[in-house]
This record gives structure tokens, C-alpha cells and sequence, in this order.
């Protein structure tokens, strides 16, 4: 792998940049391979990552139906945070917060990591007393949640200044997650592939998987693409809202249904708000990009959905949300909106786990998982490839279900 | 925007509407169901890319509750589970 640092930059500047390598390969396709990885997400790029780093199984192919990065990945806000609310949630995030920090230096690739923390604005008791009990859940796991006054608040947000006294909802006070931070979602991808392709892992794009395949005795034996059959005796399906039209394919059922989340941006303008907002009784936040963009989002569509793009409705309910704790915002105009397929599982919280099918794998549920793509490729590639679940993913396994042990995660979603 | 059909007040834009779930089964029996489809009934729904049937309430007008059939891909609201947009 060539590195990147100064030096590079400035040798490769003087030829006036033409004499890069190429960052990753795009080698023929192959009939066979040990791990086949569904998904050049996050979530997909993260595992076979770490199947390699940590497992030494260099015989992976990652098959994207775009391109690698293309997915959700390329549609979040990019917050990265761990103030959930659940004993089995919490020392989770706060691993893949730990790998998120390192991932500059680990991957030689600079993800601009920025840790600028996160507000909530609590504006109701009801709410209150949620973030007072995940405050004292994280207390034990090593996350870290403080009350502020309304004051402190809005010394650090100034643009703030909506949710007065004559406010429908005043404002009680906040709580500041000092972990939380943004970074660059598209460095992380390429970061990913990059070390994937040094160590051996082949990842070839505009390869969509349209069936899995099993073998007569019901193990996975490989998958079905336009350009193929390719089989592997171990497949991780890593497809973010599309799990289950491809699991589907395998006759499984999972507790999965898939919903549009959307965001949209402003014009950039001034350094103005250098936190992440989150207001969850208004339903909506927000953080300022290193471009001057304010990057907004907030509920999903009602009911599942396909589409990818923000609903009137829902636009305007976050706008209007938004103008009632920052009415000086009226005056920004909006550039661009979008939405992504995102999947939910019935009790919120994420799905890893080998299928009823072995040798299947799926990593699913991810509403809210970009945080979680670090930790997320760490505990697959470790059940893939030891055939146990990693400590840090073992309560979320699909047999939760059917023990009826649900994992209620309230803390998904950032705005609500 | 969707025009939902309220039974009462007719077509209605749907900012006034709140969703309230998707349409399931009659709870069946656990003493007398099979575990599998016991834990199915509780924890999964169909997640078609096409029509799915839920429930909707007219919250900001009425209160009257219905039922319809929506395609998952575009919104539209259609007959029924094989009218796929
Ligand atoms: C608007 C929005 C805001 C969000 N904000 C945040 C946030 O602030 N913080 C946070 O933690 N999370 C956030 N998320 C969630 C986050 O984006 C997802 O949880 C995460 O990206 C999902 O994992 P992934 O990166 O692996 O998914 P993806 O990037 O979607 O990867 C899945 C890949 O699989 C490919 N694929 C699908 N079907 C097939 C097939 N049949 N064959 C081959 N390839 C296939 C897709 O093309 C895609 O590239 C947000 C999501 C959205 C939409
Ligand atoms: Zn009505």
C-alpha cells in the first residue's frame, strides 16, 4: 500500500498529482471464494476488513450492486455517539466510538474525525427523566452524559434562541455527550477499501447479488449475480434496508421492516454552531459541516418505505420544529434533500448473527449505524470466522427473539 | 403529498393523518400455536418492496380510523395487495 503523509503529497504534487497509485484494484471475478461479503457499505467494508486483520482469511470477495460507499454510508449525518440507553447497547458504541478515534492513524487515511459533542435540548419532564435514566445506565459503562443548566446551553449554542418562557415548550435544561463527533463517511469507505484491497480482499462494484443460493444439504453454498454463480462455504449479508429481499431468497423470515430516513442541508454560511444539536421533543438536529452547511434531519417517513427521497410533510414538520427553537434559521435557503432505506428490527435494536441457514450471516437493523461500523465489522468478522458471537454483539442475536428477550433500545434514534 | 380517504371526511391531505401500524393478524392463541408462529405474529410484519395494508387515523380532523393498501416504493395508495404502482 502506498502511504500517504506530507511527503507523498508533496512528491506527487510537483507531478502535478498524475503519478498516484490507484487505491484499490479492480481484479476479474472469481468462481470461489472462502468468505463472500454482501454489501460494500460500511457495515460489509468493516468486516472484511477486520476478517483479514484479525483472522488472517484473505480469501474475501465484497460484491456491491452500485459502488463501494454508494449505500446509506453516503446518505447519514454522520453523528457518532454513545448515549444509548440499554446495559447491552452501551459498551458497544463506546467501542466504535474508541475505533472511530484511532481509524486516522490505524488506516493511514485521514477521516476528520472531529470530536465537538452533542446537545440535547430537553424540553420536556417525560424527556428529562429519559436522559436521566440513560445518564445513569452510561455512568456504569464508561459514556459519558452530564446535565447542563438552560443558561450553559445557551452560552454554547448561541444561534439558540427559541424555547423561551413564553415558548409553547420552554426550554428545562440539557445534557452534553462529550464522545460524540462527526467525521468524513466517504473517507471512511475508501479508508476501508484501501486496506481491504493491501491485505488481499478483492471488492468488485456493480456485482448485485439476486439470490442466495443453498446447498442440498441447506448450508449457503453461494450466490447468484448477473455476472455469475459465485459460491463460498460462509456469506455475510451486510445490505443495510434491503436485508430481507435478499433473505427472502433463502426462504428466512426476520423481524425486520425498512423505513425511509431523510436529511437535508442548508447554503453554507459562518462558523456558527460548533456542537451537534439534538432536540428531541421539537424532532429534529442538526450539526454544522466543515463547508458551512448546516446538516439537518429529522423523523423518518410514517410506515415503511421504499423511497428515497424527503416527503412535504416531513419536511416541513422538521422545519417547522427547527424555525421554533432557531427562528433566526427562516432566512437560510435549502440546497439539497435526500433520504436513505434504512432497517429496523422490532425492538430497535441491530441483528448479528449466523441464519437458521448455515453459513449465512447477516448483520441487519442498523437504524442510526454508521456509528456502529467499526464495532459492527469487528464482532461479525469474529463470528464469521470463529463461528461464536463476539462478546460486545452476543445479546443481539436472532434467537432474542425467540426467547422473547427484546433489547428496547430507545436511544436509535437521535431525534426521537 | 398522499391523499388519504377518510370514511368520514373523504379525501384528506395526509399532514393531517397519523399512521397507526401495519394491519396484522388476529392475535391467535399461544397455548394452542405453534412456537414459531407465535414469535412471527409478535415480531414480524411482510416488508414487501410494493403494496403493504395499514392503518391510519385522521388525529388533526375527525379521529376516524381506516385501513389502506400503500406501495412501499412510491407511496401511492392502491386497491390492494397484487395493484403494485
Ligand atoms: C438520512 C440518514 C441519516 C443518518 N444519520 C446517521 C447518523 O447521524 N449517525 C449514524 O450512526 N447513522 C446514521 N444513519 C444510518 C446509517 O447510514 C446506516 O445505519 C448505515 O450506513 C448502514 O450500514 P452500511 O453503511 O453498511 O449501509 P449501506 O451503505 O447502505 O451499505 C449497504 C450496501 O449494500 C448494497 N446492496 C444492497 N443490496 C445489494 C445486493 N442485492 N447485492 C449487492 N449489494 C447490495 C448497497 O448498494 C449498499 O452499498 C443515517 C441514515 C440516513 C438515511
Ligand atoms: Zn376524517
Amino acid at each position: 500500500m502506498q502511504r500517504y503523509s506530507l511527503l507523498s503529497l508533496l512528491r506527487h504534487g510537483l507531478n502535478r498529482h498524475t503519478t498516484w497509485a490507484p487505491a484499490w484494484r479492480s481484479p476479474p471475478l472469481r468462481e470461489r471464494y472462502d468468505v463472500i461479503v454482501i454489501g460494500a457499505g460500511g457495515h460489509g467494508l468493516a468486516t472484511a476488513y477486520y476478517l483479514t486483520k484479525e483472522h488472517g482469511i484473505t480469501d474475501i470477495a465484497v460484491l456491491e450492486s452500485g459502488w463501494l460507499g454508494g449505500g446509506n454510508i453516503a446518505r447519514n449525518t454522520v453523528t457518532i455517539r454513545s448515549n444509548y440507553m440499554r446495559d447491552a447497547s452501551i459498551p458497544f458504541y463506546v467501542k466504535s466510538v474508541a475505533l472511530y478515534e484511532q481509524m486516522t492513524r490505524e488506516l493511514n487515511f485521514n477521516t476528520m474525525h472531529s470530536r465537538r459533542g452533542m446537545i440535547d435540548v430537553i424540553q420536556t419532564w417525560g424527556m428529562m427523566r429519559d436522559r436521566r435514566r440513560r445518564q445513569h445506565i452510561m455512568d456504569l459503562h464508561g459514556s459519558t452524559y452530564e446535565q447542563i443548566t438552560t443558561a450553559e446551553l445557551r452560552r454554547r449554542i448561541p444561534a439558540l434562541t427559541g424555547g423561551g418562557a413564553e415558548a409553547r415548550l420552554p426550554i428545562l435544561g440539557g445534557f452534553i455527550h462529550p464522545e460524540a463527533a462527526v467525521n468524513r463517511h466517504d473517507a471512511v469507505a475508501w479508508a476501508y477499501a484501501r486496506a481491504i484491497d493491501a491485505m488481499g480482499g478483492e471488492i468488485h462494484q456493480q456485482t448485485p447479488v439476486t439470490q442466495l443460493m443453498r446447498g442440498p444439504d441447506g448450508r449457503i453454498a453461494g450466490v447468484v449475480t448477473p455476472r455469475g454463480v459465485i459460491r463460498a462455504p460462509k456469506v455475510a449479508v451486510a445490505v443495510s434496508g434491503h436485508t430481507t429481499t435478499l433473505t427472502e431468497t433463502a426462504g428466512l423470515r426476520l423481524p425486520l421492516r425498512t423505513m425511509n430516513l431523510t436529511a437535508f442541508v442548508s447554503e453554507p454560511v459562518q462558523p456558527l454552531i460548533d456542537v451537534i444539536v439534538n432536540c428531541p421533543d421539537a424532532g429534529f438536529y442538526l450539526s454544522q459541516s466543515d463547508k458551512g452547511e448546516l446538516v439537518i434531519g429529522g423523523a423518518p417517513d410514517p410506515g415503511q418505505s421504499f423511497r428515497r427521497d424527503i416527503k412535504q410533510t416531513v419536511f416541513e414538520d422538521t422545519v417547522s420544529a427547527m424555525l421554533s427553537l432557531f427562528p433566526a434559521f427562516k432566512g437560510l435557503k435549502m440546497l439539497r434533500q435526500w433520504g436513505g432505506h434504512l432497517d429496523i428490527a422490532h425492538d430497535a435494536s441491530p441483528i448479528q448473527d449466523e441464519t437458521d441457514v448455515p453459513g449465512l450471516f447477516v448483520t441487519a437493523g442498523w437504524w442510526g449505524g454508521y456509528k456502529a461500523i467499526p464495532a459492527g465489522g469487528l464482532t461479525l468478522a469474529h463470528l464469521v470466522a470463529t463461528g461464536r458471537p463476539h462478546p460486545l454483539m452476543a445479546p443481539f442475536s436472532i434467537k432474542r427473539f425467540r426467547h422473547l428477550d427484546y433489547v428496547m433500545e430507545s436511544g436509535t434514534t437521535t431525534a426521537r | 403529498m398522499m391523499l388519504i380517504p377518510c370514511p368520514f371526511c373523504g379525501p384528506r391531505t395526509e399532514s393531517e393523518f397519523a399512521y397507526g401500524g401495519p394491519v396484522r393478524p388476529p392475535r391467535p392463541d399461544p397455548a394452542t400455536t405453534a412456537e414459531a408462529d407465535w414469535v412471527g405474529w409478535l415480531t414480524e410484519v411482510p416488508n414487501p418492496l410494493g403494496p403493504v395494508e395499514e392503518r391510519w387515523c385522521h388525529l388533526r380532523g375527525c379521529g376516524s380510523w381506516l385501513t389502506l393498501w400503500r406501495d412501499t416504493r412510491t407511496h401511492a395508495i392502491v386497491g390492494g395487495p397484487q395493484d403494485a404502482e
